[in-house]
């Protein structure tokens, strides 16, 4: 389908030039949104240039795991809905949207940037379980960096609400001053190779044609806390560490900029 | 003070190696690989006709990669049946063995790999990845470079080589690795922890070399069936 | 040249030979200045083309190869038949000897399902239109004897170099053979057993040296 475009666009990645001609650093233009769904208890939409990201947080009362008594819970899910984009399917989520979901969790459980042994009302017996739910309203590419913005903002958004141990009950409805015990905001910077060239923040065109990607999320700090590869491509030692280089880079800047 | 591994690995060590190539006469190419307790079971069946049809490429084959973990493989049981995890996996799975393959020479087909954990201790996506490099080149799949894949991690400020399971909680991330010698690229990179670019470099310099020394007894596997 | 009778074992993505002054051929790659298997096989070189013949894969068809297939299907204007490849191949009405007029003829009279032919490749296109013909001499419906499967990768061994060693089976077993690129074999007649004892030994051993010298010594205690 896009056979055309594609060499076209590795044509131009061969003279380390993009079609929207952004320079190999940056980032589209990033609009941040917070608390834009009342009835979430934390929320964020965020658009990357023409990609549209909502995450909403909702937090319920249960049960801890049983190897660990003393924590939370976090449960990140993602959405492709068929909405977003001509080619996404109703049904249950599919390996896309589980690679989504799954990177957006661990750079946020990895990374500690939820404590989650602070969400703990009874050991052993009640924690708060905090639901992190991605819905893709545009997709033009990377929608992991979109939604990795997102999902921290919608928990840095989000407040607790009040429980009842007695009646076991949760009050929704009604807006706390308990902030989620979040520590930093973790920042996916996602890299997609074209041909030889390596070139941050991919929109759909760039995704149809690029051989691979690498997402490397950064602390506050500059530390890594996650990373994932995809697609059929690969990546030299030395690409792998000046990607490590830019996301940190990059990180700051996007830290600085909300 | 030196990190005590069990059975008094050093840290650049994997745990004890056995491949066999060629274990499930079925299928066109198969291959079993064990790191220490850790085994797993690959069988390629492919090329072969898409279903639906309207999936297949013109272009060149599908690479599907089906990783499962079969119940009896952990200590508590885990559910049959695929799980958002082993769906990732397999995604990644994919991702590491497609460079490797010249998927051209297969237009409108699929090679179906399939890959069962049967028993784990950490390190079965690395470990089903060598397996699989094996089934591979068992069944006759045209390649350009095998693929080796391992697991390290940073312990007591050691960097450590193919965690086993108790060694993933006690280090500060769990980082995979997949390689293809030749041309020295990485198929597969993940990580899991909190470490500085530099700590993340040495580990990733740590499993690179250890992949170049895994290639090496996938090679000595693949003769051993056709030297006599 | 020597070289042309050196096998060697080769691994995927391993290198054969670095010079400038060689092609690569089946089964190779060339990648700077060197050229490379691109499978798990037996090298060789033969007027400066580099070639590698696998150990094993599935029948991957190449216009000009005689193949055993099964019918599989009956459609209006032809046969789908089952070659044991990636595909399946089609078996169109001229690609049959003589003329048929389908408003006559049904066309399971002249091959049902489930018969086993010997048919041509005749034509290749795209990957997956893979068409027979039965014009060749050799082309025929079989109506008895039985069928064997061998790895296509062992075929060229078991016919061997200018068909010599498919002619000591034959001398070996007194069995009509017919062999298949695709790995199929029908044989009938003659002593049977030995004849399927062959097949899989060649097939067990094709890449090893002295098969046919190992072959020929065989079943010699019996001639008197």
């Amino acid at each position: 389908m896009n056979g055309f475009k594609n060499q076209f666009l590795l044509n131009l990645a061969s003279k380390n030039t993009r079609l929207d001609n952004r320079g190999p650093e940056d980032f589209r233009k990033i609009e941040i949104e917070k608390g834009v769904i009342e009835n979430a208890e934390g929320s964020s939409r965020v658009k990357v240039g023409k990609t549209d990201i909502i995450v909403g947080v909702k937090l319920d009362v249960g049960s801890p795991f049983a190897d660990r008594p003393d924590e939370g819970v976090l449960m990140t899910g993602a959405e492709l809905s068929p909405l977003a984009h001509p080619e996404f399917e109703t049904g249950p989520p599919r390996a896309e949207a589980i690679e989504l979901a799954r990177v957006v969790d661990r750079g946020i459980r990895e990374s500690g940037a939820l404590d989650i042994k602070k969400l703990c009302i009874k050991k052993g017996e009640k924690v708060w379980m905090v639901f992190v739910d991605i819905q893709i309203i545009n997709q033009d590419g990377n929608m992991i960096d979109t939604a990795m913005l997102a999902a921290v903002e919608a928990l840095w958004d989000a407040r607790i609400p009040k429980y009842d141990p007695k009646t076991e009950l949760v009050e929704y409805g009604k807006r706390t001053k308990d902030k989620l015990p979040m520590k930093h905001k973790p920042v996916a910077v996602t890299f997609a190779k074209l041909g030889e060239s390596i070139f941050v923040d991919p929109n759909t065109d760039e995704e149809a044609a690029m051989d691979t990607r690498l997402t490397v999320t950064t602390k506050d700090d500059g530390n890594l806390c996650a990373l994932q590869k995809g697609g059929f491509g690969t990546f030299s030692v030395e690409e792998i560490n000046k990607a490590f280089e830019i996301s940190a880079k990059l990180g700051k800047q996007i830290r600085k900029k909300f | 003070m030196t990190l005590k591994r069990e059975g008094n690995r050093k840290p650049n060590e994997c745990r004890p190696i056995v491949m066999e190539v060629g274990v499930v006469p079925n299928s066109n190419g198969s291959a079993m690989v064990k790191f220490g307790k850790t085994t797993a079971i690959a069988a390629v069946y492919g090329p072969r006709s898409v279903y639906p049809k309207w999936k297949q490429r013109s272009d060149r084959a599908l690479l599907n990669c089906i990783y499962s973990m079969l119940p009896f493989s952990t200590g508590e049981r885990c559910r049959p049946g695929p799980s958002r995890r082993s769906t990732e996996i397999s995604q990644v799975i994919t991702c590491a063995l497609a460079p490797a393959i010249f998927l051209e020479d297969y237009p409108k087909s699929v090679i179906d790999v399939y890959i069962n954990i049967i028993e784990a201790n950490a390190g079965t996506r690395t470990t089903a990845i060598n397996a699989a490099s094996l089934a591979l080149s068992d069944a006759g799949i045209a390649m350009k470079d095998l693929v080796a894949a391992v697991a390290g991690g940073v312990i007591d400020g050691t960097y450590v080589v193919d965690l086993e399971g108790k060694e993933e909680d006690a280090s500060k991330c769990d980082i995979p690795l997949a390689y293809m010698p030749r041309n020295k690229q990485v198929t597969l990179l993940q990580m899991d922890g909190d470490l500085t670019p530099k700590e993340a470099s040495e580990v990733i310099k740590l499993n690179i070399k250890t992949c170049e020394q895994i290639c090496e007894k996938q090679k000595q596997a693949l003769r051993k069936k056709w030297e006599k | 040249m020597s070289e042309e009778n050196q096998r060697k074992l080769v691994l995927p993505g391993e290198e054969i030979i670095s010079s400038l002054d060689y092609l690569p051929g089946k089964n190779c790659f060339r990648e700077g200045n060197s050229i490379y298997s691109k499978k798990l096989g037996t090298s060789y070189t033969s007027n400066r083309v580099v070639s590698v013949i696998p150990l094993s894969g599935v029948y991957l068809p190449k216009e000009g190869d005689m193949v055993i297939g099964e019918i599989s299907d009956i459609q209006s204007n032809g046969w789908v038949v089952n070659i044991n490849s990636v595909h399946d191949a089609y078996l169109p009405l001229s690609g049959v000897r003589g003329f048929i007029d389908t408003r006559k003829t049904d066309l399971s009279r002249v091959y049902a399902l489930g018969d086993m032919i010997y048919a041509k490749i005749s034509n290749l296109i795209g990957g997956d239109s893979i068409h027979l013909s039965m014009q060749d001499s050799r082309a025929r419906k079989f109506t008895s004897g039985r069928v064997v499967n061998i790895s296509p990768a062992k075929v060229p061994r078991l016919i061997g170099k200018e068909g010599s060693m498919i002619k000591l089976v034959k001398d070996k077993t007194g069995s009509r053979i017919s062999v298949g690129q695709n790995g199929v074999i029908w044989f009938e007649g003659g002593d049977e057993e030995r004849s399927i004892e062959l097949f899989k030994l060649i097939e067990e051993e094709a890449h090893t040296n002295g098969l046919t010298d190992k072959i020929s010594g065989m079943f010699k205690e019996e001639k008197k």
